[in-house]
């Protein structure tokens, strides 16, 4: 799922940035033709609502495996916030512990369950700006058009913050790619799942 | 109590996690510093250059991705909701003038002679009898004060009036059950949307804005203007109107913008 997840991501910032080209948020942020997918404005839309099937079906499979099979509560919760701070300062000082590739550490898991937030709010913004008539009372609560538009943009860029962190980290770790790549083995973290006593 | 064990996913080997890349790398894992850091992220701005090919106009992949859109026609009309009214908006928000937007510049328009223009009615429709402006402009008047959307992401709010294009349909004799209906332009535009969009409320034959005559740039005498498509839909100095139940392709779904174009 993470790869397919890859692909579209890639798809999907690419001709979104082509999209944002025709009417820009910031006026001096362009993005250029070189890092853009589609040459003309329909290319990108064509590519944006191709990827979207792909990036919004995957997503449903993965959270919903996440969830139905305790992986996100066992692997990103809980988070303290003293951990957190732990953590932050560790990383600062590159004193971080690489111990167990399968913990994450607070700032890990503050990360990933931002990247899924942002992930979330931006199919919602998408259905939004895809159709703001359909789905009218959606698209309310948010204000005007506009508005929608730059949460959309926003989402966009702490999805790619986060990519650049991640996919750096990632390089630099090269083994925790193999493990992506195979699989790796199943994790006894620790904490076995307890059913309710009633 | 019995504790349950986790089912493993099938994509995992069993047995229990195998650190030994930590151990064997642990020199590696210690050695991240800040040059590397550096070097890792002028690398991954390197990479992402190399993105720039282009393969959208390969006759494959942009027949992958127009059976995608069209697709997509699909879904937008099994979601469209034939009786939703789109937000409206009050006179004081209204833009005055509204925004032009064409294939071409606003010194490029070809005003149209309202004394001598006709709307001419083809196919599926009993009363095919051209129509005056004078004779369209004696028609009962709708006002909509809504949004304009482009599918470049710009927006402005609008308040245009003139018969309701249901009404219109109607009183012409239009079959109401065919699939399509089509917009031949006074410049070589065409545009064509469904019957349910045809049917809307807020789908009107726009021949004011603001309460005066439609200024030639935004379509002297008559143009489309519809609540739930986006702003390229809405066909100005329409001369024709046809009904069918074929689809042809018009000025830019043949271009490979998203025919259906609901929002």
């Amino acid at each position: 799922m993470h790869w397919i997840n890859a692909i579209a991501i890639f798809i999907m910032i690419g001709s979104g940035w082509k999209i944002y080209n025709d009417d820009v948020i910031l006026g001096w942020l362009h993005f250029p033709d070189g890092i853009v997918i589609g040459k003309w404005a329909q290319y990108g839309l064509q590519w944006h609502f191709f990827g979207m099937w792909i990036f919004v079906l995957n997503g449903i499979a993965y959270l919903s495996y996440g969830i139905a099979t305790g992986r996100f509560r066992r692997k990103l919760f809980p988070i303290s916030f003293r951990e957190l701070l732990a953590t932050i300062s560790d990383a600062l000082r590159f004193r971080l512990a690489h111990d167990d590739l399968t913990h994450y550490n607070a700032v890990q898991k503050m990360l990933y369950l931002g990247v899924m937030a942002a992930g979330i709010l931006i199919v919602i913004t998408g259905l939004c700006l895809w159709k703001p008539v359909q789905f009218s009372e959606l698209a309310s609560l948010f204000g005007s058009f506009q508005i929608i538009r730059v949460v959309h943009f926003l989402c966009m860029a702490a999805i790619v913050g986060f990519l650049v962190v991640h996919i750096s980290l990632a390089l630099l770790v090269p083994q925790s790619l193999a493990a992506m790549v195979t699989g790796g083995p199943i994790v006894d973290d620790g904490a076995p799942e307890i059913k309710p006593t009633h | 109590m019995s504790i349950p064990t986790r089912t493993p996913s099938i994509f995992r080997p069993n047995g229990g996690i195998d650190q030994s890349p930590l151990s064997r790398h642990r020199r590696l894992v210690e050695d991240i510093n800040r040059r590397n850091v550096l070097r890792g992220a002028i690398s991954l701005g390197a990479l992402s250059l190399l993105t720039g090919c282009d393969v959208s106009e390969d006759d494959s992949v942009q027949k992958m991705l127009r059976a995608v859109s069209a697709w997509n026609d699909r879904v937008q009309s099994a979601i469209f909701r034939p009786t939703h009214l789109a937000p409206t908006y009050s006179a004081a928000q209204v833009v005055k003038p509204p925004r032009f937007n064409a294939y071409y510049d606003i010194e490029d328009i070809k005003p149209v002679d309202g004394a001598t223009w006709k709307l001419e009615l083809s196919g599926l429709i009993d009363n095919k009898q051209p129509w005056t402006a004078q004779q369209i402009y004696a028609l009962p008047e709708q006002e909509e004060i809504i949004k304009h959307i482009c599918v470049e992401g710009w927006d402005y709010i609008g308040q245009w009036s003139g018969p309701n294009l249901r009404d219109f349909l109607q009183r012409v004799g239009a079959d109401l059950t065919a699939k399509y209906v089509y917009f031949i332009c006074n410049d070589d535009y065409t545009e064509s949307i469904d019957m349910a969009t045809a049917l809307h409320p807020q789908t009107i034959l726009a021949t004011k804005y603001a309460g005066s005559p439609l200024a030639d740039p935004f379509g002297f005498p008559m143009r489309l203007r519809t609540s739930t498509k986006l702003g390229y839909k809405n066909a100005k100095w329409v001369k024709a109107i046809e009904v069918s139940n074929d689809f042809r392709e018009t000025f830019w779904s043949k271009q490979g913008f998203n025919w259906f174009a609901g929002i």
